[in-house]
């Protein structure tokens, strides 16, 4: 039993990870039908750049902000200068224009900071606690804190305010958004910032457990988008869990069996739920129009 | 995926056989006459122009990636259908030929069937349940598909080295020896011509007509007649096998292996090299992956620069020629001759 709690904190802290980065892969699908393969690349920016502002001295809390703030510029940014000017472009180029802008920003990251791997105190301390026979990190508990908190947020943002009212409506039909006068620019611009600071968030969270490095964001952004397939892509329930869902996979197969196909895990699972399920496990089962 | 195919396509619009041949432009711009005799020209001449192991050693990787690419862009360009894990066939098919070749004596010839053989099995049996898929769930699963196949070919070192790779046995036909670079150059640009000439053929037959009608509607095609799955798997299972023939020659060639060559990063090149070229140029398949091939190279003189600047240059080509260098270019010159 203590095993399986054991495991089950591990899976639920790195699934915490997996589902914010779905959740970005979700927004600005929604908002763009892009799916942004510089994603799991926020997460770097966010986990580097706080390493290196407190490096420069700033006290942690600010560095942090700005951190997720720097993410969520990078997200805005990706979106002015590659995802807009390609107005007309088909899914296939706008996949490689997200490629070609995570590889610029690894190369950014690369070039400012390195190719080493860095870490960071935990924010309230790195000593174990033992609860129930599981033995955690305070990291853990802010990791799964944090995301809460921001599943949350952004169920209010989404049902409260006239900002995230637009987001959704948009989600659901660009042109009908349009036409009753939402700025479906402003829209995106949003859906790409807050995309961006997500991913920061993740990455400003996790560092103290998993260290960050420039090439992280390649498979943290491949699983998050496994996550957001899993639950149906543009479901932001479906993203959280689906994030969960394999993050706790990955923990007990790690414990249970055996770690060497850990990473093995994430790409078995979709290909399963594709083959039986094609729309994922909270998509809506499309029809397709002619 | 839009259903603009045919207008942009560039020289996808050859000539069918017996058709009426217009005027001097439409042969000398169609892939079956002009771009194939431009071919057969610049892979002859190429060999007075360069010089030294490292020059050949990046026209025979040029050679490689263009013919994996023209099949790939059978796949990708014609049929519509994407795939974010072909480097796996490759790699698979490397391996495949590798460790049949180097630590079970077998002949290379049959090694390379083999491995040939066993990739165009994963890809038979794969390619119903995988092709049922449509868009993002498609490039998901090919996705999935290709990392299952690099993570395997990464753990079970005790078979393929690990991550550290394994060195291969070089190529011996007929107790003959491959070592020579130029050898290597013509036997590669001699199965580049024919691959070119086979995807002419494929593209210009009804089996090619009925992948541009899939890709322009499924439904439409379906309606129309034509078996869509069918022909769709056709195509899949046919770009497998090319990748894995190539990426068995590779190992043979290189005498080293590595998972990498399995991985993301490099399906995410060859089809980079497809976009970047030309959806559904058969031209553009190979300038692409002419390109894509040397860019690096050029770029080593950046130093710490070289990712950055090959992710700008992906991305400025991506948002001002979407349709890829040889169909905008093509535009241009048809328009400028009027």
């Amino acid at each position: 039993m203590g095993e399986f709690l054991q495991y089950l904190v591990t899976g639920i802290t790195i699934g915490s990870t997996f589902a914010l980065v779905a959740l970005g892969f979700c927004l600005v699908y929604n908002a763009s039908h892009v799916i942004n393969f510089a994603q799991g690349d926020f997460v770097m920016v966010g986990g580097m750049s706080a390493v290196f502002i407190m490096a420069a001295g700033v006290p942690m809390a600010l560095a942090l902000l700005l951190a997720v703030g720097i993410g969520g510029l990078t997200g805005v940014l990706l979106y002015k200068g590659g995802i807009q000017p390609a107005k007309n472009a088909d899914a296939i180029q706008l996949i490689i224009i997200t490629v070609g802008a995570a590889l610029f920003l690894r190369g950014v990251a690369q070039v400012l900071w390195g190719t080493g791997y860095f870490s960071m105190p935990g924010f309230t301390g790195d000593a174990p606690i033992r609860f129930l026979g599981v033995v955690m990190v305070p990291q853990s508990l802010w990791v799964i804190g944090v995301t809460v908190a921001i599943v949350v947020a952004l169920g209010l943002f989404f049902t409260r305010t006239r900002l995230g009212k637009a987001v959704l409506a948009t989600s659901y039909n660009s042109d009908a958004a349009k036409l009753m006068g939402i700025d479906t620019s402003v829209v995106l611009l949003v859906s790409f910032g807050l995309a961006g600071a997500l991913g920061a968030v993740a990455g400003v969270i996790m560092t103290p457990i998993t260290f960050t490095h420039y090439e992280m964001g390649v498979m943290l952004g491949l699983k998050g988008f496994v996550a957001a397939v899993l639950g149906g892509l543009g479901s932001f329930v479906g993203a959280v869990a689906g994030g969960l869902i394999l993050g706790i996979t990955e923990a007990m197969m790690a414990g249970y069996i055996s770690s060497d196909y850990k990473d093995a895990v994430a790409f078995v699972l979709i290909l399963l739920i594709l083959f039986f399920m094609p729309s994922g496990l909270f998509g809506q089962r499309g029809v397709e129009r002619v | 995926m839009s259903a603009n195919s045919v207008e942009t396509t560039g020289d996808a619009v050859a000539l069918a056989p017996g058709a009426r041949v217009q005027t001097w432009k439409d042969v000398v711009f169609s892939a079956r006459y002009g771009g194939f005799a431009a071919l057969v020209v610049a892979l002859l001449i190429t060999p007075l122009f360069i010089d030294g192991l490292y020059q050949f050693d990046m026209a025979i990787l040029v050679l490689i990636n263009a013919t994996v690419v023209i099949a790939l862009n059978l796949l990708v360009g014609y049929a519509g259908q994407v795939s974010l894990g072909h480097a796996a066939f490759f790699g698979l098919g490397g391996y495949g030929t590798a460790i049949l070749a180097t630590q079970h004596d077998w002949p290379a010839l049959l090694a390379l069937a083999a491995g040939v053989g066993l990739v165009v099995l994963i890809a038979a049996v794969m390619a119903r349940p995988i092709l049922r898929l449509k868009g993002y769930y498609l490039a998901m699963a090919t996705l999935g598909l290709g990392m299952i196949i690099y993570l395997i070919l990464t753990q079970e070192s005790w078979l393929t080295g690990g991550p550290d790779g394994m060195s291969v046995a070089p190529l011996e036909v007929f107790g003959y020896t491959v070592f020579d670079e130029l050898v290597w150059y013509w036997v590669l640009a001699a199965i580049l011509v024919l691959m070119y000439w086979i995807a002419v053929n494929i593209t210009d037959s009804p089996v090619g007509r009925a992948l541009r009608a899939l890709h322009g509607s499924e439904v439409a095609a379906d309606n129309s007649g034509i078996n869509v799955n069918h022909y769709k798997s056709l195509v899949f299972v046919l770009s497998a096998g090319v990748a894995a023939l190539m990426g068995g020659l590779y190992a043979f060639y290189s005498g080293f292996i590595t998972p990498s060559q399995a991985g993301f990063m490099h399906s995410i090149e060859l089809v980079v090299m497809v976009v970047l070229g030309g959806m559904a140029s058969l031209v553009g398949a190979v300038v692409g992956a002419l390109l894509l091939t040397l860019l690096p190279q050029y770029l080593v003189v950046f130093a710490e620069y070289e990712w950055l600047m090959y992710g700008l240059v992906l991305m400025l080509v991506m948002i001002f020629m979407p349709k890829g260098l040889v169909p905008t270019l093509h535009g241009l010159i048809r328009r400028v001759l009027g």
